[in-house]
């Protein structure tokens, strides 16, 4: 590409996804000054005639363009989506799950990005599969309960333990905390040989069978290893590098496991980005997980309508649902929101607390009949007609 | 016309019994309503002051006719105070946080400036009722404060404890209201509450506003009997008891006997005010239907709010069945002679058109048929005075016609109108068309319109309205009309385009190279406005010859460049270009078609690369154009040699019935292969499943792999000449898997995406042996439509059927639910003059709308330019 081009582009009043868009078409290509001139001309002309207009209603527009082809979406709640291990929620109830800002999504899941050689080497990455998937102690050796003294016997497998990259010590040590600590179950005693790797748990009531068995079942699934909220890890290579995929989700946890790279793993639970990454980061996280449900569909909607709905969301700091719970129920006008739902206690609670209705928005104008605010209705610009005659 | 006056904000308060007394014009006194003559008792509760709604009678408040007179309150004075009951939790909580003795906030000045901060520094917290500690000593007269119990409706009682036991001591609403009124101002504030509107102690009724009858009106049924509404019923019960209350309470009736009147009392107000609440048996009406009360009236989606505020009514409206016109424009739509001459325009009479408007009132009301010239229905006298037209009144009334009378003429061809179809999910579900008036009883519309309406022709009805005003009128032409709207807002693409017909059409037309004669050629373009045919592109034996792609290229505009694949394309490894068989590699160099088929990706609704390009090129007007030649041409195409299918389509030679027979027999081994692989426990399970899910998996993968399979055999045989493979390879309806299931083999039934599983013990139906994995006892249909389903296969189908009927009514009422959610939340935001989203109160939501200020409707599939298209249209070539 002639340098002369190059600088007309860079100086041009155009947004630079525009301007890198331009350059790859016309590089490697002979133009001739008059033919990149027009294009140039050309393309700094529909730039110009795409900006918005001013008191375009863009909100209705953006509620319409998302609403509208949920009729279309499936209903269908479990879907394998990329990977065939794992069911996420998608189409129309992923959608109204995203809007309603649920503190717990149905399905929580995550995808872990790797850092440097972790994400090449398969070992390595499994490495980490095991740093996060919550394992049980079964996993780790032989669990037999002992009626005749009463007690569960714990003959750890040191090859399980190495293979998986856990001491033998740090199991011994966090199985009974554990159970006391997350399972709320104490009625038991532990003693440990750390030489021979074996556990011997006893419970303190030693009369009846059920509380063997009981404490038999807590010791079976107490987690030893990995992070308690993430069930299952699957280790997948894709274009060139390994990711996993989880069931489940502890953004904060993982976080802090070696080798996860923190830039780019994702979790599709959104408070809890707004918990660990703040508010804009659970805006983008809406908007993304927003626009992957949909274009999972086959659904095309512009970013900007689902931006503003983000943007509308995480307006105040904080997450907020679409509907009586958030946005809709905390409207300024009284009117309004007695039309949307639960009508007789919002007129009520506005007559004790003498709320005034300043009829700003469109169904408060609507209810009084007059113009509302929005489109043609808020040109206040008046031409006065000139008499015949007059020039 | 508009008023000038606006209404400037709405304040809401709480009605001081002094207020109520004031606004009263007359205490009701009396349950009764009529007289034996039919007329309302003085002081009853259809009183002659409270409005009129008899006409010829005039109301003794305003001296105004039943039209005229808005009606106006009553009142009854209650000879005990009731609760309110939308305000009992409010109640409890003022009972809760304040001193028994004293009403003084139980806390102090410390304690409150801890949450509601300084005067000068206000945190802008109000107290609530977790801020105060229970049972606790007033900290100003250091009363013992006791337990408030509430329980539902409206009963409140102090817990008393006395040697260890709990008693029970009831509050009358005279007690409660009592203490409500003793709390001082500045307390009620920190509770959040304006006394100066809304004393607590007006939430105990001692008054009882009585509506206007306005409000309530009798309505007389066929019999002559008066038929009173829900309210005055429940008036009438509220007056009687108040009547025997005051009676027996000057009477000095026992205390067991005044408690149970005032219960009575209080819950025949409740009833009036909510008949909904819990704990209390709604008030119902002789039939046994529950009464409408007043917080009926205002709930829920027919309630005042939704239902009469929110949503109104309109007069110059029209509904009928739609019909299809592939002959007109899309600009269009076709009015019944019927409708157009019901339906009315005001036109002001000016000295320039006052004889074509004497000309109108002459031809009067009736027009008879479509060449007659439109009437007019009614003329407005300067002083409001309309005249409806009629038979003998025409001549004099176009006499008497001067500047400054309306005339309301008929609808006729070119007038601009609204057209709409419910759902209105998006603003494309209602545009602006022109008018053609036409025979029959149907709206007439081009199907190419059919995809923003979402409409069909199996019996849906459409709405039309006339806009009224020259504002309504421009509105209408500049923003809403159909050519404005061919962009869909949603993704910056054309969502109208040919469909179905058009796109089978122009298909047949532009696949392959074809020379037509002139006759031919003629045929086709014979619906298309052109001046001369291009010179032929081949002369053979002296006789000239037009291709099929230069006649479709007449439709194009001259300066046109493009290049893109049709949706036949099959994305080949290394594309052979303008040598592709399928004829998919789409070059159109200055308004020629080079190469390549038209086809649903060209013009269709929703992808339309053509229609896209002309309207960035061009503007929308051109583009409208377009779609109407494209469509005229393609019906043309397609009247040229027919287009039909039927069941002889489907079949297939003997061969493939025969390869189709082993594929499907070869996968159902298979399925058994596996079985027994898991029966023996020998299957692998995947990571993370069980052998049963595993297995599972496997099967719906042969299952499905086996039924392409068949549909690939079945595809060998069936070409294009095969009306079902056009509209699939075209893209203008169906899809491969149809034809697959019609004529190879229907395929796996699935509900909630699993194999059938439900039914009987083990099995899903008794046509199997128990246990049986197999593929037919699970649902796999190895037989085709055409081939006919055998009854259990029968059976399957019918409940995957419903599976996909249950999904889609669910389906709607979610999604429509969501929508009215956003479309509540989102409502109030626009684009303000410096390019911020604001609200309409505002606030800002974006500093610049979509972080770049692009207009999705204009923007190219969200790209603020279209680069591509631009270079590809200067360099005329692929980019």
């Amino acid at each position: 590409m002639r340098p002369e081009f190059e600088e007309a582009i860079r100086v041009a009043d155009l947004p630079e996804k525009t301007k890198e868009q331009l350059r790859t078409y016309i590089a490697d290509r002979e133009i001739t000054k008059e033919q990149f001139d027009t294009i140039l001309d050309r393309v700094i002309r529909e730039y110009a005639n795409t900006r918005i207009e001013a008191c375009e209603a863009v909100g209705i527009i953006a509620a319409q363009s998302i609403g509208e082809p949920g009729t279309q979406m499936t209903m269908r709640t479990f879907h394998y989506a990329g990977v065939a291990e794992i069911n996420v929620t998608l189409g129309l109830p992923r959608l109204i799950e995203i809007m309603d800002a649920r503190k717990e999504p149905s399905t929580p899941t995550m995808t872990i990005y790797l850092e440097g050689e972790y994400a090449t080497d398969r070992d390595r990455a499994r490495e980490v599969s095991w740093q996060i998937e919550a394992a049980p102690l079964h996993e780790f050796g032989d669990i037999v309960i002992d009626m005749e003294n009463m007690q569960i016997v714990v003959q750890l497998n040191t090859q399980v333990c190495e293979k998986r990259r856990i001491a033998v010590s740090d199991i011994i040590d966090t199985a009974p905390r554990k159970i006391r600590d997350r399972r709320h179950y104490r009625d038991f005693e532990c003693e440990v040989d750390e030489k021979n790797a074996t556990m011997i748990f006893s419970p303190k009531d030693r009369e009846s069978y059920q509380n063997l068995f009981q404490l038999a079942e807590h010791v079976r699934n107490v987690i030893v290893q990995g992070i308690d909220d993430i069930e299952r890890v699957v280790v997948r290579k894709e274009s060139g590098e390994y990711i996993l995929y989880t069931e489940g989700s502890n953004l904060k946890d993982v976080f802090e496991v070696e080798g996860v790279d923190t830039t780019r793993t994702r979790t599709n639970n959104i408070s809890e980005i707004a918990q660990v990454l703040g508010i804009e980061a659970a805006r983008n996280a809406i908007i993304h997980e927003a626009l992957s449900t949909l274009s999972e569909q086959g659904i095309l909607v512009d970013v900007r309508h689902i931006m503003l709905v983000a943007d509308m969301m995480c307006m105040d700091g904080e997450v907020k649902q679409i509907g009586r719970h958030g946005i809709a129920g905390e409207k300024e006008s009284v009117l309004s929101r007695a039309a949307f739902e639960v009508t007789v206690n919002h007129l009520l609670d506005a007559a004790i607390a003498n709320e005034v209705d300043e009829l700003s928005g469109v169904t408060e104008n609507v209810i009084v009949g007059q113009p509302i605010q929005l489109g043609t209705g808020d040109v206040k610009l008046i031409a006065k007609p000139l008499k015949l005659g007059e020039s | 016309m508009p008023s000038p006056k606006r209404i400037g904000k709405i304040e809401f308060g709480l009605l001081s019994p002094k207020e109520i007394r004031t606004m009263s014009v007359r205490k009701i006194i009396w349950a009764d309503t009529y007289d034996d003559d039919g007329f309302p008792y003085p002081q009853g509760l259809m009183d002659l002051n409270l409005g009129v709604i008899d006409p010829g009678l005039r109301c003794k408040t305003c001296d105004q006719k039943a039209s005229d007179c808005p009606g106006h309150f009553g009142h009854i004075e209650l000879a005990k105070p009731v609760i309110h009951v939308g305000y009992t939790r409010l109640i409890r909580k003022l009972l809760r946080v304040t001193c028994r003795s004293c009403s003084r906030l139980l806390l102090s000045p410390e304690e409150i400036e801890k949450v509601v901060g300084t005067e000068d520094d206000l945190t802008g917290d109000i107290l609530s009722e977790k801020d105060i500690k229970k049972e606790r000593v007033c900290p100003y007269c250091g009363e013992q404060q006791l337990k408030i119990n509430f329980e539902k409706p409206t009963t409140f009682s102090e817990i008393i404890i006395e040697d260890g036991r709990k008693i029970e001591h009831k509050l009358t609403p005279a007690d409660i209201r009592a203490r409500l009124e003793k709390i001082p101002d500045e307390d009620l504030r920190h509770l959040g509450i304006n006394p100066e509107v809304a004393r607590p102690e007006w939430t105990v009724l001692t008054v009882l506003p009585v509506p206007p009858v306005t409000m309530r009106p009798s309505i007389i049924l066929e019999n002559g009997q008066r038929s009173e509404d829900d309210l005055t019923h429940k008036l009438v019960d509220i007056i009687r008891i108040n009547q025997r209350f005051k009676e027996n309470q000057d009477a000095g009736a026992p205390q067991l006997i005044i408690e149970d009147l005032w219960e009575l009392l209080q819950y025949h107000v409740t009833t009036y005010l909510d008949n909904e609440v819990a704990g209390c048996p709604p008030a119902r009406h002789r039939s046994g239907r529950p009464l409408k009360t007043l917080s009926q009236r205002l709930k829920g989606k027919d309630g005042r709010f939704r239902g009469s505020l929110s949503g109104k009514r309109v007069n110059f409206s029209a509904r009928t069945v739609i019909s299809p016109d592939p002959n007109l424009s899309v600009m269009e739509v076709g009015i019944p002679l019927a409708v157009a001459n019901e339906m009315t325009l005001p036109v002001t009479v000016t000295p320039y058109n006052i004889e074509e408007l004497r000309q109108m009132v002459r031809n009067g009301p009736a027009r008879r048929s479509l060449s007659q010239p439109c009437g007019a229905n009614y003329v407005i006298r300067p002083d409001k005075r309309r005249m409806r037209l009629a038979e003998g009144n025409l001549e004099t009334v176009a006499e008497m016609l001067e500047p400054g009378w309306v005339v309301e003429r008929q609808i006729r061809d070119g007038d601009i109108v609204l057209f709409n179809r419910q759902p209105s999910l998006h603003r494309m579900s209602i545009m602006a068309h022109r008018v053609k008036v036409m025979d029959g009883r149907t709206f007439r519309l081009n199907p190419a319109v059919c995809p923003p309406y979402n409409a069909d022709f199996d019996g849906d009805e459409m709405n039309l309205h006339i806009p009224q005003t020259e504002e309504a009128r421009a509105e209408a032409a500049i923003l809403v009309a159909v050519e404005e709207n061919i962009l869909s807002p949603r993704f910056g693409g054309p969502i109208i385009g040919g469909i179905h017909d058009h796109v089978s059409g122009i298909f047949m037309l532009t696949n392959q190279l074809k020379w037509h004669t002139k006759q031919e050629a003629l045929y086709l373009l014979k619906n298309i406005e052109i001046e001369h045919l291009p010179s032929p592109g081949m002369v053979k034996d002296g006789v000239p010859y037009w291709s099929n792609k230069q006649i479709f290229s007449i439709v194009l505009p001259k300066e046109l460049n493009m290049v893109f694949r049709a949706s036949s394309c099959q994305n080949c490894e290394t594309c052979k270009r303008q040598e592709c068989d399928r004829d998919a590699y789409v070059r159109i160099i200055d308004g020629i078609l080079e190469s390549g088929t038209i086809d649903k990706k060209a013009i269709g609704a929703f992808d339309g690369q053509i229609v896209n390009r002309i309207i960035r090129q061009y503007g929308m007007k051109r583009a409208a154009d377009f779609i109407d030649d494209i469509t005229h041409l393609a019906i043309r195409a397609i009247m040229m040699n027919g287009f039909s299918f039927g069941i002889d389509d489907e079949d297939l030679s003997k061969t493939e019935y025969g390869q189709i027979e082993e594929v499907l027999q070869n996968a159902i081994t298979d399925v058994q292969r596996r079985i027994r692989i898991y029966e023996d426990g020998q299957l692998e399970a995947m990571p993370g499943r069980t052998p049963e899910e595993t297995l599972e998996m496997q099967i719906m993968q042969v299952l499905g792999k086996a039924r392409d399979r068949t549909g690939e055999i079945a595809g060998r045989h069936l070409g294009l000449g095969n009306s079902a493979v056009v509209m699939a390879v075209s893209g203008a309806r169906g899809s491969m898997l149809n034809l697959t299931q019609m004529a190879g083999c229907v395929g796996q039934q699935s509900v909630r995406g699993e194999r059938i599983m439900r039914g009987y013990d083990d099995r899903t139906l008794p046509h199997f042996r128990k246990g049986d994995r197999g593929a037919a006892a699970h649902g796999f249909i190895s037989h085709s439509y055409k081939s006919g389903l055998n009854p259990t296969e029968f059976f399957f189908h019918a409940i995957g059927g419903r599976e996909g009927l249950v999904d889609t009514a669910v389906r709607t009422s979610q999604s429509g639910y969501l929508q009215r959610r956003m479309i509540n939340a989102l409502q109030d935001l626009k684009v303000a003059y410096d390019g911020t989203v604001r609200t309409t109160g505002g606030r800002i939501i974006q500093f610049c709308y979509g972080e770049d200020g692009t207009d999705p409707m204009k923007s190219s599939f969200g790209d603020p330019v279209d680069v591509k298209g631009i270079v590809e249209s200067i360099l005329k070539e692929e980019v």
